[in-house]
């Protein structure tokens, strides 16, 4: 990765995760109602793939941990808060909630909070790519846990008969909600679960974006060049509970620690001040700078926003006015 | 005006509109090579090739999502479930991402996706291969459920639902493929929504849908022959949305109803129906609404238990014949 590039994904990371932050204190002044499921973590994953490929040009789906996917396909942070706050100027105008961040003009296809339940709409996008001959690629970012759903196997297969610009991009935080990998899944290592597919899978460390940039590179290359799906394995964590109604009892402290000093964003930092590219004062600073930004450019924006009127339940249901549910436009 | 088949004229419509656009597709089990297993979608694999008409694996869940994502980038998939039995596999897929998708994404996603299927009992296949489903896909926000009772409403209904841009479910029959029909030579678009009085009258209403619809014309001959009573016939094409105006004003001329599904009763477009009437128009009334059902069983093997499983014409008669007392 380039120095200046580096610098602003450390700025972008660090961004996300304050964002991420200031969910959780608004979750607790109840302001955000529901499931809220944050990424703190797991950032290098999203952001180093998506710096390999082009937010905004090519479809990214997930599943329900969304707002970051939703940002760093170019959605405006204050919208995505605002469909938290359950708002009118939300990216879904209050209808969707924090598992259900769309912006499809930035090709932000959607969060889904069926575990699964993206892969095959993913898989969908590549073949609408593929009949339109134009150079977009699909992203799906889902968890390990989704691997044991039969969409999983159903979509992977399809992807790989028909040769689809699809990259599946497995976040693997070892849990799904309090259930370690090994407890549920028989084969730990995700990426070897597609040899049956007969495409290319890899492993790769997702705490490092540097890693996880190279390799989606050679992977997002892979797909865009006609030469079918591809699957990323990115080895992380996520530093918070699973959701905010989580027991916390699943996990030791010891291995919570272990994955602590491998901060995505501190390795990240440190190698920029070690190349003497960044000192940590100009880092605390930013920091200051991005926690300000959010407090009175995004929370503000929130709170001063409305909410959807009630005499609006029912729009978005069905299409307005289509003519053809009266038999044509004549 | 041609006489066509139900099968042929839903394979009219897959062609005429194929031609005429692009990112028209179809994909289902065995729809390519083999044709379809109702002839739907035959000779339309040589005509338009592997990319359009796509043969998929058995992954009814799989491919019926493929088909919606790929609506999502703008292209007009037509799934051709097997079977509504298989359709249960794919039930994730329709509700949770065709059918919700336009509103929890306050309206910038849309799923313009028709997904056809056959529902019904045949001859003989089994509890696994005779199930209705209609009253599970109409009971969805967000998801339109269209079923056509002959190949005129097949040709037409099929047009419409590829063009419009919200999900839209067909359900069809296995005994029906081969009914015979006429067909506008021109072409034709049949409106989703609404319902289409199949025979005036004014002594009762028979709503019926599907293949119910025919008998209900059939026992509305025998009560007009044999029993001097005229009854109306309304075909519920549109279950989804049902046609509340339509059911209001067919009662309020008959004062009496009777509803005939081939589906149980329970949570079934009878009870739907019934629940309209109270509240359109109770007090229209002279007597109280019935349903013709199924016998709520798994469909029988036995050819003697499934027919008697499931409702018939003499049923529909002897039903009115009881709600006005002469039987
Ligand atoms: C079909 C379905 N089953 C169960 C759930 C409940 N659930 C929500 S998240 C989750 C765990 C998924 O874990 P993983 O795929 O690893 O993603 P992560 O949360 O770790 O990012 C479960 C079981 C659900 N949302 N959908
Ligand atoms: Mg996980």
């Amino acid at each position: 990765m380039k120095l200046e590039d580096k610098k602003r994904v450390l700025r972008e990371m660090l961004y996300a995760r304050r964002f991420e932050e200031r969910c959780y204190e608004a979750y607790v002044e109840r302001k955000i109602g529901g499931f809220l499921h944050l990424y703190p973590g797991q950032e290098a994953c999203c952001h180093g793939v998506l710096e390999a490929a082009r937010p905004g040009y090519d479809y990214v789906i997930t599943g329900y941990r969304d707002h970051v996917h939703a940002i760093k396909c170019g959605a405006d942070p204050k919208e995505v808060m605002a469909e938290l706050f359950g708002k009118e100027t939300g990216s879904s105008k209050g209808r969707g909630g924090s598992m259900h961040i769309f912006d499809v003009k930035h090709r932000f296809m959607g969060g889904y909070a069926l575990v699964g339940g993206p892969f095959p709409l993913a898989v969908g996008m590549a073949k609408g790519i593929k009949l339109k001959s134009t150079d977009e690629i699909s992203i799906c970012f889902l968890g390990d846990a989704a691997n044991n759903q039969g969409t999983f196997h159903e979509s992977l297969n399809i992807a790989a008969v028909w040769q689809l610009p699809v990259l599946f991009v497995c976040e693997n935080n070892l849990y799904g909600i309090g259930t370690r990998i090994d407890r549920s899944t028989a084969v730990i290592d995700q990426h070897k679960r597609v040899c049956g597919y007969g495409f290319p899978s890899v492993q790769v460390d997702g705490q490092d974006i540097e890693a996880v940039y190279e390799a989606a590179k050679i992977a997002v290359n892979h797909v865009r060049s006609g030469k079918g799906p591809y699957f990323l394995e990115l080895m992380t964590y996520r530093y918070r509970g699973h959701s905010m109604s989580d027991s916390n009892k699943y996990r030791s402290k010891d291995e919570e620690a272990e994955w602590t000093k491998r901060d995505p964003i501190y390795i990240l930092r440190d190698r920029l001040i070690k190349e003497k590219a960044l000192t940590l004062d100009e880092y605390k600073k930013m920091d200051q700078t991005i926690i300000d930004e959010i407090e009175n450019e995004v929370i503000r924006f929130c709170e001063e926003s409305p909410e959807p009127k009630v005499e609006d339940l029912q729009k978005y249901v069905l299409a307005d006015n289509d003519p053809w549910v009266k038999g044509g436009a004549r | 005006m041609a006489e066509m088949m139900y099968w042929e004229a839903i394979r009219r419509a897959h062609d005429e509109e194929m031609s005429r656009d692009p990112l028209v597709i179809c994909m289902g089990e065995d729809i390519g090579v083999a044709g379809g297993t109702y002839k739907a979608t035959q000779g339309l694999y040589d005509k338009y090739g592997p990319e359009r008409v796509i043969d998929t694996p058995i992954s009814e869940n799989g491919y019926t999502g493929v088909g919606i994502g790929a609506s999502f980038v703008g292209i007009r998939p037509i799934i051709e479930i097997m079977s509504v039995n298989f359709a249960w596999l794919a039930m994730d897929q329709i509700f949770n991402s065709a059918a919700k998708v336009r509103y929890m994404s306050g309206g910038q996603l849309e799923a313009p996706v028709v997904i056809r299927s056959p529902g019904g009992t045949a001859h003989q296949l089994g509890a696994q291969h005779s199930a209705r489903m209609e009253k599970v896909f109409m009971g969805v926000a967000g998801l339109r459920v269209v079923t056509p009772s002959n190949p005129r409403q097949a040709y037409g209904l099929l047009k419409s639902a590829i063009r419009c841009n919200d999900p839209v479910f067909i359900n069809e029959h296995e005994l029906m493929y081969n009914m015979k029909g006429e067909v506008p030579d021109a072409e034709f678009f049949h409106p989703l929504e609404g319902s289409e009085v199949t025979r005036a009258g004014r002594d009762v209403t028979l709503f019926g849908y599907n293949i119910s619809v025919h008998w209900c014309l059939s026992a509305a001959d025998i009560l007009a022959k044999q029993h001097g009573i005229d009854a109306e016939v309304v075909d519920l094409y549109s279950l989804s949305p049902l046609d509340r105006a339509g059911i209001a004003a067919s009662v309020s001329k008959t004062h009496r109803a009777l509803i005939a599904e081939e589906a149980e009763a329970s949570v079934g477009v009878g009870a739907e129906v019934m629940a309209i009437i109270n509240e359109q128009c109770f007090f229209e009334l002279d007597a109280a609404p019935v349903r013709v059902s199924a016998v709520n069983v798994p469909v029988p093997y036995n050819h003697k238990l499934e027919k008697a499983s499931i409702p018939n014409t003499n049923d529909v008669v002897a039903a009115v014949l009881k709600m006005f007392g002469k039987a």
